[in-house]
């Protein structure tokens, strides 16, 4: 079947197959940031944008993102090079293989949220899951990013 | 993963519904929970263009379409109103805000998982399905009933004046839940609501009239026992049935001392 939608501002058309799932449409076109993890809808390393609302691309058909917007971290490089240096500052990432999961999620966070508690941030990065570290260090990042924006 | 040799988005209720007679023909909601089966799927019914993903709030009701998300029903104000909250509480531990954009109620509800805080939370209300060969059902008597090849049209919830409270027992935050509560009053009745007992949410009244002159710790307590013994509980590898029980018991009376305080 034919698909058209926009990813990262370009408009894409293509024949998939109708049981491909987003990501594997995603990594066909080069959006090698997006990862698989678990597969099971529960770790956030797939996330992606569809018109603007955090999901995850594991979990979904590409057919279901015709007519749609996908962005991914390949474009949105500007608005994630904002925070990702508070992150790495504070040694948040191991082996990193979590990190553009939590990238895109904190993108979608910032963008709902812009002023966000700890609490919130905990919440809404709860779907996020890293295997190495305890959260607290992403948190940490997070934090001294909208601290340095109120100084 | 199952594997999917058609999808099609159809343009009526009529097309899924005949769609939906085929034996290896499925409707896909938010296809999370069908993604974790095996097995093939001959045609993907998509409901995504038939305007079932809003949230319609009247005087008297909601309409809440099947193909609306659990993140919308977390953040939509008046529902979030008319429940004091309850409706985000239980929610917003559904793996994470990416999952919850993706699930749907009417996957949700069709699926009546045991597991379901969303079923839970809505047994706790007056809530009815809309069926589309079935018409309206009262969502009670749907969660007691097998699956068929009907379509889950939309959720209705009348706005009968009324208290929520949600609670569940999880092991750690984002994991299926241990054990889910609901306890509500309306005009006057109450029920609690017990789910993840590990099977499906059933509903609990006042039958005894314990609470008939008004909630006090002594009352509350009767109460919540009363629940605790009626509900039947089993095992498995998040909680033995008796920690369930024990469970049930706190969570309704917990529950019930917060409707009381809020007068
Ligand atoms: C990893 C994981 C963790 C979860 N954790 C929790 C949790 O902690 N608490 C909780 O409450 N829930 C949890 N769930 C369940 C989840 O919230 C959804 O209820 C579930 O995924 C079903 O919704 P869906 O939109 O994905 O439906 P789908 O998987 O698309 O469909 C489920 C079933 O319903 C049928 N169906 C869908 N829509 C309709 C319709 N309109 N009419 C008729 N049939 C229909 C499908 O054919 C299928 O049989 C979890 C699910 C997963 C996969
Ligand atoms: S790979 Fe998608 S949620 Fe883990
Ligand atoms: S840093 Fe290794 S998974 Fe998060």
């Amino acid at each position: 079947m034919e698909i058209k939608l926009t990813l990262n501002g370009r408009t894409v058309t293509d024949h998939i197959d109708p049981g491909l799932l987003l990501i594997d449409f995603l990594r066909d076109h080069g959006c090698l940031s997006v990862k698989r993890g678990c597969e099971t809808s529960n770790c956030g390393l797939c996330t992606v944008l569809m018109d603007g609302k955090p999901i995850l691309s594991c979990s979904m058909l590409a057919a279901r993102a015709d007519g749609h917007s996908i962005q991914t971290l390949e474009g949105l490089q500007e608005e994630a090079a904002d925070f990702v240096g508070f992150i790495a500052d504070q040694g948040a990432d191991q082996c990193g293989f979590c990190n553009p999961g939590f990238v895109m999620n904190t993108i979608a966070l910032l963008r709902e949220i812009p002023n966000p508690t700890d609490d919130e941030i905990r919440a809404y990065l709860a779907g996020n899951l890293c295997r190495c570290s305890g959260y607290d260090g992403q948190l940490r990042g997070i934090r001294s990013y909208l601290n340095s924006r109120k100084g | 993963m199952m594997n999917i040799r058609n999808y099609v988005r159809v343009q009526s209720l009529e097309e899924a519904y005949e769609l939906n007679q085929g034996r290896k023909n499925r409707i896909i909601g938010g296809m999370l929970w069908l993604k974790m089966g095996k097995g093939s799927i001959q045609t993907a019914i998509d409901l995504c263009d038939l305007g079932l993903d809003t949230i319609e709030e009247t005087e008297d009701q909601f309409s809440i379409g099947a193909m609306v998300n659990l993140r919308q029903l977390e953040l939509h104000p008046g529902l979030n109103v008319y429940t004091q909250g309850a409706m985000a509480a239980a929610v917003r531990d559904i793996v994470g805000v990416q999952f919850r954009n993706l699930a749907t109620v009417g996957g949700s509800i069709w699926g009546r998982f045991g597991f379901s805080d969303v079923l839970t939370q809505l047994l706790a209300m007056d809530s009815y399905v809309e069926l589309y060969k079935g018409g309206l059902v009262p969502l009670e008597d749907f969660a007691a009933c097998k699956h068929d090849n009907d379509i889950l049209v939309r959720l209705v919830v009348k706005k009968t004046p009324g208290q929520f409270v949600y609670q569940a027992m999880r092991n750690q935050r984002t994991d299926f839940p241990v054990l889910t509560c609901a306890v509500s009053r309306m005009e006057g009745k109450y029920r609690a609501v017990i789910g993840a007992r590990p099977s499906r949410a059933i509903v609990v009244r006042d039958e005894k009239h314990l609470l008939d002159s008004g909630i006090t710790p002594e009352s509350a307590a009767a109460f919540a026992k009363f629940v605790a013994g009626s509900v039947p509980t089993g095992s498995n590898l998040r909680g033995s049935a008796a920690y369930r029980t024990h469970l049930a018991g706190v969570l309704t009376q917990r529950g019930i001392l917060e409707l009381g305080g809020r007068g």
